[in-house]
């Protein structure tokens, strides 16, 4: 009763209102949110800087790294990752256009969506040569590893005197180096988290097999049923067939309308990162990581 | 007085808005009527990552205040200064229930905002004290504090999000109806205001 009454309330007062030539400000008060939001949605988009595409483990946007040294940093990230799971991608952009460097991190981690859904296991090792800014960004896994204080300690000791002398090639390895042998100190933690990954991956779901031969079954017995009987059944009448001691009849045309679309309901494995190609699993950063200058 | 008139006068008009009603409810369940709580309960839970980031930082600050201490012992105002302000902002709570209220939530903000200062006062005194600048325990905790203060923005920026979203369902075309016919106890969460310069993280300069 009371839901009904206070459902009924407004609609009553609603109706005694249009009387008055409300409705049209009624209207318009929807109207002008929707139509702000619309204008106003496109923009904010807009004013963010632009991000730079997730084309590999390595993404050398300002230049820094040499064809070689960049291989062979892709080569050993992606090792790690094969063991740990854990996704490390190095990134490089020429400037920032004025905003923080937290921030613009933050949203580049979260636009990768580093590190494998759920486990939130991603690094983002971000330099801007421009701003003269770098910053390591965890993700929500790895903060109790990778502190924030580990990262500050890679910054001030490993990163910003090799890129004051200009050597960032030799700065960023030795950083990746210093971040794997950290996530790689947990030892226990760290196989935990691998083995965890990869029964997800590769791993057959008994689940999806099961609903994949029901539907197997449902789809083909049916045609199993229409056929069958007539060529191996015996013969009782018009239409009418025996087999494995069972009855079937058939009417005339009848079946040929019964139409069956095929729907491929089988859920399709995402590729992981084992392939060619390479994407973020799905994972996520709240801010962890430190940041730092030279 | 209503269920009297439900009861005693039911005229034809009143139950065939009734039973249009009771029709037309399991239909409309399925075009809209979990947007707004969906939408209220991401606000939310963005709003317990806010309150668990800033209690974070005031579970770093007792460590950090014996610290300076033993450095800095006569910076004495700065120092009180800063246990207060955590006091202060502690004794502010705001449950997520409590979000549509906007006095408690600016006192919320207001206690937040007076320890986000006297940690920056606080920090620029440090300056002054190359020995403590140099401690390694002040390194970590100063490392720590600088990442909470991050994951702060970061948590504040994703409420802010989720309830510009959430309002805007309050306020927008198809889920309006519900909030309007159905859902009439929701009101608009209030959002941290960006006129707030006292919020910024401390600068930490380490040159």
């Amino acid at each position: 009763m009371q839901d009904r009454g206070t459902c009924l309330a407004p609609a009553a007062r609603c109706r005694g209102r249009r009387q008055d030539g409300c409705s049209p400000r009624f209207l318009a008060q929807l109207l002008v949110p929707a139509l702000l939001l619309a204008i106003l949605l496109p923009v904010a988009v807009l004013a963010a800087a632009t991000l730079p595409a997730l084309s590999g483990r390595v993404v050398d946007t300002a230049g820094l790294l040499d064809a070689a040294a960049e291989a062979a940093l892709a080569g050993k990230l992606e090792d790690f990752e094969r063991r740990s799971s854990d996704q490390i991608v190095v990134a490089t952009v020429p400037s920032l256009d004025g905003e923080a460097v937290e921030p613009y991190a933050n949203r580049l981690f979260r636009a990768w969506a580093l590190g494998q859904a759920g486990e939130d296991n991603g690094v983002l090792l971000l330099v801007v040569p421009d701003d003269r800014k770098m910053r390591i960004e965890v993700g929500y896994g790895l903060e109790g590893t990778l502190t924030d204080l580990h990262s500050r300690l890679i910054i001030e000791n490993t990163m910003v005197p090799a890129f004051r002398d200009g050597d960032f090639s030799g700065g960023i390895a030795r950083a990746v180096d210093d971040i794997i042998l950290v996530l790689e100190g947990n030892a226990a933690e760290l196989e935990a988290r691998a083995r965890r990954n990869q029964q997800t991956v590769p791993g057959i779901d008994i689940a999806a097999v099961l609903f994949i031969t029901l539907w197997v079954l449902l789809f083909f017995g049916g045609f199993a049923f229409a056929i069958l009987p007539r060529m191996f059944g015996r013969k009782l009448g018009p239409g009418r067939y025996e087999w494995l001691g069972m009855t079937f009849r058939y009417d005339g045309g009848g079946r040929s309308s019964h139409g069956r679309g095929w729907s491929s309901g089988s859920s399709g494995w995402s590729g992981g990162s084992s392939g060619g190609g390479f994407s973020g699993g799905g994972g996520s950063s709240g801010g962890g990581g430190s940041s730092g200058s030279w | 007085m209503f269920a009297q008139r439900l009861f005693q006068q039911p005229t034809a008009g009143m139950i065939r808005a009734m039973a249009l009603l009771l029709l037309a409810l399991p239909l409309l369940a399925g075009c809209g009527y979990n947007t707004i709580p969906t939408e209220e309960e991401r606000a939310k839970a963005a709003w317990s990552q806010v309150l668990n980031q800033y209690q974070r930082r005031a579970d770093l600050i007792p460590n950090l205040v014996e610290t300076v201490k033993g450095y800095a012992a006569h910076e004495k105002d700065v120092l009180e200064g800063v246990v207060e302000a955590r006091a202060r902002a502690t004794q502010v709570t705001l449950p997520a229930e409590a979000l549509s209220d906007p006095d408690a939530f600016r006192a919320f903000q207001e206690g937040q905002a007076g320890l986000t200062s006297a940690l920056s006062r606080l920090l620029a005194v440090v300056e002054n004290y190359p020995d403590l600048k140099a401690n390694q325990n002040f390194l970590a905790l100063q490392a720590q504090l600088e990442g909470t203060e991050n994951r702060i923005a970061v948590a504040r920026r994703d409420y802010i999000e989720a309830v510009r979203s959430y309002n805007t369902t309050l306020r927008t075309f198809p889920s309006v109806l519900w909030a309007t016919f159905w859902f009439t106890d929701n009101r608009p969460f209030e959002n941290f205001t960006a006129s707030e310069g006292a919020t910024q993280p401390p600068k930490v300069d380490f040159n």
